[in-house]
């Protein structure tokens, strides 16, 4: 996918750039945005280390713990079709309160994990492995509609370039996150019933 | 809508207390873990650092070579109709693919119009609030082998629209 998307940037912008007069803007342009990168990188050492730093205090406090087993209603609700016993519980969970914390790297790998179990159960249960389950269905779009609580990486963004108060989107970006999560559930709920039904 | 900037500036301050609290009662030795995470912060951010190279490099060009605005532009009369900022369209189309090259759009928007200007903090809450759709789809479904992903991309498409609308009226307001 990125080579394609970030080579049509480059391609584009050097033909286009070519067309209208740019050239030597754009030839600027690579030199001083490489540069930039590297500067952006190291103003956010600081944040990204506090956040991951107090992270680990709340995964070594059993903090997360906590959280992942208070998931377990959550579950129920959204997956009536996995089995309580099921391992895709616990991974679906994490995977959810890494995303919530913002802890994106860490999600990955349980959200992979979740969808193997979740394989494995739609398998035992005579459906096709090429065609996802509801349960896949859920998950992912539950996934995708976005989770995370505290934007870390947009507040250290919105610093690094001058923002008078970088956290002000805080709780406005909880709202938004709730609110199309909101739709999402909405919407798997009523797609659950229909299959039901049918 | 003071109220929700009133209540951001608490967030930070109230999860960290809450954190700190929470680590001494469970006795945990809370200095050494932070040191510890820390540490995988800089692994964080430095593994992204070639990818927000090359990124911010692609976009840079096309920002320089006037490529940008002219899709804007373009893309103004149909964005109107919407009554979403032409500006962003390419941002929103670019996180559907990628997040890093999103990432890429969003700090050029914050370099041109800052961070607390409308656009910059329309931009600050999509990005806050969307995620890949194409990206993580592959990834969760390829995994596993599954082709037929009935209606996972109608209900990503949905909670993303969801997200973006309510993003473009809350940046408005702020």
């Amino acid at each position: 996918m990125l080579n394609y998307l970030w080579g049509g940037m480059i391609l584009i912008a050097v033909v286009y750039g070519a067309i209208t007069g740019k050239a030597e803007a754009v030839g600027n342009a690579a030199l001083s945005s490489s540069k930039e990168a590297v500067e952006l990188s190291i103003a956010m050492l600081g944040v990204m280390a506090l956040w991951t730093g107090i992270m680990k205090i709340a995964q070594a406090s059993g903090l997360t713990g906590k959280l992942i087993k208070r998931m377990r209603p959550v579950l129920r609700f959204f997956f009536p079709d996995v089995p309580a016993d099921s391992k895709a519980n616990e991974y679906i969970a994490t995977n959810m309160i890494a995303n919530i914390l913002g802890l994106g790297g860490a999600a990955t790998p349980f959200g992979l994990k979740a969808m193997e179990e979740l394989q494995k159960l739609n398998v035992a249960k005579g459906g096709k492995r090429e065609v996802a389950s509801r349960a896949m269905c859920t998950f992912l779009i539950l996934n995708i509609s976005s989770l995370q609580m505290i934007p870390v990486n947009i507040i250290a963004y919105r610093s690094q370039y001058g923002s008078v108060n970088p956290a002000k989107i805080v709780v406005p970006a909880m709202v938004t996150t709730l609110f199309s999560t909101l739709v999402a559930a909405v919407f798997v709920k009523i797609m659950g019933r229909k299959e039901k039904t049918q | 809508m003071s109220v929700l900037v009133y209540l951001s500036d608490f967030c930070i301050p109230l999860l960290l207390f809450y954190m700190i609290v929470y680590g001494l009662m469970t006795k945990t030795d809370i200095y050494k873990e932070f040191t510890e995470g820390a540490k995988d912060g800089f692994s964080v951010t430095l593994g992204i650092l070639p990818t927000l190279i090359g990124l911010m490099t692609g976009v840079g060009m096309l920002r320089a070579s006037g490529f940008l605005e002219t899709l804007s532009e373009f893309l103004a009369p149909v964005a109107k109709m919407l009554f979403f900022p032409a500006e962003l369209v390419p941002l929103v189309v670019v996180k559907l693919f990628s997040a890093s090259a999103a990432t890429g759009l969003l700090l050029d928007i914050f370099k041109e119009y800052g961070p607390d200007s409308y656009l910059g903090t329309v931009t600050s809450l999509i990005c806050a609030s969307t995620e890949t759709i194409f990206y993580t789809m592959s990834v969760y479904f390829m995994a596993v082998g599954v082709k037929k992903t009935r209606y996972t991309l109608a209900g990503a498409l949905t909670a993303t629209a969801a997200g973006v609308a309510v993003s473009t009226f809350l940046g408005g307001m702020l």
